[in-house]
């Protein structure tokens, strides 16, 4: 199988450039992730992230034929050839396909992405109703693997400003727990024509989530709810 | 000063709302101006001129012209926000933007009651 890979050493080149391969996979290289580390043992010098190899750790996110994705569920099968893999867009490259996510969790952390509850500690659990906790789907999955984000020209103009779609998709996943009670202060936060409103509902978010998850949706119940509470 | 990161104009929300209320104002008024068109189909100046008579025909088209100019608003803003980073300069095209539009707001008003 071909495959056209983005390289970069900042000790040793001066610019990227596109290094081609061409391997003799085994049957059981079945995922993306599985023919990288086969091209490992012909070039070790190829540098990636990876962990748990089943898109649990989101640790190993690349731009795969031109759409951001987790290698270790992208099965081999199917991708149109020669393959080209680059770091995802948007963030600075430390090597080959391994990006600085420091902008990412920056904004990240900046929607306070834990729960806020000043009452006392209850004997128990503090409980939800299933409808309460059904409220959570589609919000709590996310693995921070940075592919909706780094697909998303809004955060490529303003990394500094625009928390991204994965931030305020965990934003949301606060914003809708029954459990949390911060919720007009993180309104508030987020009421900024740069922080949330730079999202112009294009959805690549939603078109690149390896998780399936929904980015745009849960923007769009952020800009609900302040709409309910100002109108 | 350093270069700091600076966020929390809290606002935008009312930007946000603005331009989808506007945007259904005109999608309205384009849908009525079509049906009208269609059954008067006016073909020289004194027929365009007897629609424009119409009092409710200015006062409406009016109210179409200024979502227009809203919209472009808020519109052209998030496009100078997206691209433009330099303060200096998005705030000078910004109030090239605004006195533009201001300018075509009081022109529409000239060509219907002037």
């Amino acid at each position: 199988m071909r495959f056209s890979i983005y390289r970069f050493d900042p000790d040793k080149d001066e610019k990227p450039y596109m290094q081609d391969y061409d391997i003799q996979l085994d049957p059981a290289d079945k995922m993306l992730l599985d023919a990288l580390i086969r091209i490992k043992t012909v070039d070790d010098s190829l540098s990636l992230r990876r962990s748990c190899r089943e898109g649990v750790c989101g640790s190993d996110g690349m731009n795969i034929n031109g759409r951001n994705g987790l290698a270790c569920i992208t099965p081999v099968a199917g991708l149109k050839e020669p393959v080209e893999l680059r770091p995802l867009p948007g963030l600075p490259v430390i090597r080959d396909l391994i990006v600085d996510m420091t902008q990412f969790f920056k904004q990240y952390r900046s929607v306070n992405p834990y729960l806020i509850n000043n009452d006392p500690p209850p004997e128990t659990e503090r409980l939800q109703s299933p409808e309460e906790r059904a409220e959570l789907d589609g919000a709590y999955e996310c693995v921070l693997c940075a592919c909706c984000t780094t697909a998303c020209p809004s955060f490529w103009w303003n990394p500094d400003k625009f928390v991204g779609p994965a931030g305020l998709l965990q934003a949301y996943r606060f914003l809708a727990d029954s459990r949390d009670h911060a919720t007009a202060e993180r309104l508030d936060d987020l009421e900024d024509p740069y922080r949330l409103f730079r999202c112009h509902s294009i959805m690549n978010c939603v078109d690149t989530c390896p998780k399936g998850l929904n980015p745009t949706k849960a923007i769009n119940k952020i800009k609900g709810m302040m709409v309910k509470r100002t109108v | 000063m350093a270069n700091r990161i600076v966020t929390g104009a809290h606002y935008g929300l009312i930007d946000w709302l603005a331009q989808r209320v506007t945007a259904v104002v005109m999608a309205i008024y384009i849908l009525l101006a079509i049906t009208l068109l269609l059954i008067s189909s006016p073909d020289d100046y004194s027929s365009w001129k007897t629609i424009f008579s119409n009092q409710w025909m200015r006062i409406v088209t009016l109210i179409f012209f200024l979502s227009l100019c809203w919209h472009a608003w808020i519109g052209v803003r998030n496009i100078l926000m997206d691209y433009i980073h330099k303060t200096s300069i998005r705030l000078t095209i910004q109030v090239l933007v605004i006195f533009s539009l201001f300018f075509y707001a009081v022109w529409a008003i000239e060509i219907m009651w002037g």
